[in-house]
């Protein structure tokens, strides 16, 4: 049996600012050729661990390697190989976007010749050829994190670190990064992405943690996470009085688990349409149902009580 | 990082376009680079406050306010007296500018440090390569103001050419410590302040416009201990062609302190806030 060195190593890991703990002692590996997700809130530790990971954050206990190497010790040879997408673009607007990857690439002693070939072949990949000799200033925001995610490629890097990679842009825009995202997966590159969109999620990891108040609560696959912690289908019935509670009350028993949401009642069920139908013979007249497969959401929120987005 | 002190990992990344790369062999070259490339878009907008200006102050003051002083200045005509004192000082308004809104907002707005840290950079690298920079933009500005004195006949010395060293030193003085400061202020408008309570009182009283001797004595005593009369009193002995005031090797090492302290809190400061 051959062992595969996982890339990234973490034992116990804590980061404390203060009295806050951040990330209370958590144990991940990412494998080669991974896409690995931390899904969790805003607040669950995931961008501490991150930066971590990233060699700009000291942990402040446990053990953390990446490619093997100590990245308090060895930051800048870590560094050399990780490509970053941070969750705020900073890019340089006042630079092309072309000067943008040019410069970067220096930080990584790429020469100038090698450093303009690969900008041009990055641009191509991100589909912002047109937009070379253009300041980034006037960029929409989909472009930017696209010209921002190029530049995390410039170096040609082992893992690359996407923190929070599609929030604050439109649906078209995220389904464009999702692709290139998805291309950069299929071609071998190892994946660490956080996000607090199960979609997200569940499009582009293969396996993923689940954090929440700087604890890993769950880990697994989306699928394999959705089949231990949910049902197979999930009715969402919305009721047009005020408390959803009251209805809630009346539907004890019908399949495996019921949540009370502000707005919504979801029942747990094996057979959607069946539990529906179960529902109007008791008489109850929601004002809106559907039925909808369970998903990495409705993981997080048996897990926690709690929903992802607020 | 406080552990990152491991030998400079040098890989000729030339030899193959596919090889991986590793790290910049002077990773402060490369910073500084970056800011070129900015200064090759914007050098125009720079040209007027860094050179017009003095240049306009040369005019206006040497020329204008010096006719009125018939017997000069410690026996050599005003305008003359003055060029060096507004070549430090100019030194000093390049430094500071290029020194507290660039800073400020590489950690607040654009966040051009956060990108650096996230590549093979030390803090120190990330801090050495922008005061390159710095000092980049001192010497420019200095050697065209000396180009156009230099034809207004106000060097009487070739000695003159030794400001540079001496513009070089003192920008380091005034912009090492004001990157640590810079990179503290938690608002833009404290960097306003450092110009109306530091520049223009330094400007006024530190032997740019009149000798230090005619201040009172508090006063001098303040005025020596500003960098900029310690240039102040290098620059005009070059320009001159005369011995300083002070010792040369007492001036350098004053500015050399400040140098130094302002680059050893830059780094504290900068790496309490990149690495956290």
């Amino acid at each position: 049996m051959t062992t595969v060195q996982p890339l990234i190593r973490a034992r116990g890991l804590v980061k404390r600012f203060g009295d806050f703990t951040a990330v209370d002692g958590i144990d991940v590996e990412v494998l080669p050729g991974e896409a690995f997700g931390f899904l969790g809130p805003n607040g669950a530790g995931k961008s501490s661990t991150m930066r971590m990971i990233g060699c700009i954050s000291p942990p402040s206990g446990g053990e953390l390697r990446i490619l093997g190497m100590d990245p308090v010790r060895d930051g800048p040879a870590i560094r050399a190989r990780l490509g970053v997408c941070p969750q705020l673009d900073n890019l340089d607007p006042e630079l092309t976007v072309q000067e943008n990857l040019t410069t970067y690439a220096r930080y990584f002693g790429i020469p100038r010749r090698v450093a303009r070939e690969r900008a041009r072949e990055l641009l191509d990949f991100v589909q912002l050829t047109e937009r070379a000799d253009s300041k980034v200033e006037p960029l929409s925001g989909g472009m930017k994190r696209r010209l921002t995610i190029a530049r995390a490629l410039v170096n040609e890097p082992e893992i690359v670190l996407l923190d929070e990679p599609t929030t604050g842009l439109d649906p078209q825009a995220r389904h464009l990064v999702w692709e290139r995202l998805f291309r950069l997966k299929q071609q071998g590159v190892t994946l660490v992405l956080t996000t607090h969109y199960m979609d997200e999620a569940e499009q582009l990891c293969d396996r993923l943690v689940v954090m929440d108040g700087g604890r890993i609560v769950a880990e697994g696959s989306p699928r394999a996470l959705i089949e231990r912690y949910s049902t197979r289908e999930v009715v969402e019935l919305r009721f047009a009085a005020e408390s959803q509670e009251a209805f809630a009350g009346k539907l004890d028993g019908l399949g495996e688990r019921v949540e009370v949401l502000p707005d919504r009642v979801l029942l747990y069920v094996a057979d959607g349409d069946a539990a529906v139908a179960e529902v109007q013979a008791l008489g109850l007249t929601p004002a809106n149902v559907l039925v909808r497969r369970s998903s990495l959401e409705d993981v997080f929120l048996h897990l926690t009580g709690r929903t992802l987005v607020e | 990082m406080d552990g990152e002190s491991g030998a400079v990992i040098v890989v000729d990344v030339a030899s193959s376009a596919r090889a991986r790369p590793t790290r910049s062999r002077v990773p402060a070259f490369a910073v500084l680079h970056y800011y070129l490339v900015g200064y090759r878009r914007t050098w125009r907008a720079g040209v007027f406050s860094s050179f017009l200006l003095p240049v306009l102050t040369v005019l206006g003051f040497g020329l204008g306010v010096g006719a009125y002083i018939d017997q000069g200045v410690d026996g050599v005509p005003y305008l003359d007296w003055l060029v060096p004192g507004l070549i430090a000082s100019t030194a000093l308004q390049v430094a500071l500018g290029d020194s507290t809104w660039p800073v400020f907002s590489n950690f607040q707005w654009v966040k051009t440090y956060y990108a650096q840290s996230a590549a093979p950079l030390r803090v120190g690298d990330i801090l050495a390569g922008h005061l390159l920079y710095v000092l980049f933009r001192v010497l420019t500005t200095i050697a065209a103001f000396l180009l156009v004195t230099g034809l207004f006949g106000a060097l009487r010395s070739p000695w003159a050419l030794a400001t540079l060293p001496v513009v070089a030193l003192l920008g380091l003085a005034v912009a090492a410590p004001t990157f640590a400061y810079s990179a503290s202020v938690s608002s833009d408008s404290w960097l306003a302040m450092l110009f109306r309570f530091g520049v223009i009182p330094m400007t006024l009283f530190a032997g740019v416009f009149f000798p230090v001797e005619s201040l009172p004595e508090g006063l001098r005593q303040l005025a020596y201990a500003t960098p900029l009369w310690h240039a102040v009193d290098l620059c005009r002995a070059a320009t001159l062609g005369v011995a300083p005031q002070w010792s040369v090797a007492g001036h350098l090492l004053y500015l050399a302190a400040w140098a130094l302290g302002g680059a050893l809190l830059a780094r504290r400061v900068f790496r309490r806030t990149l690495v956290v």
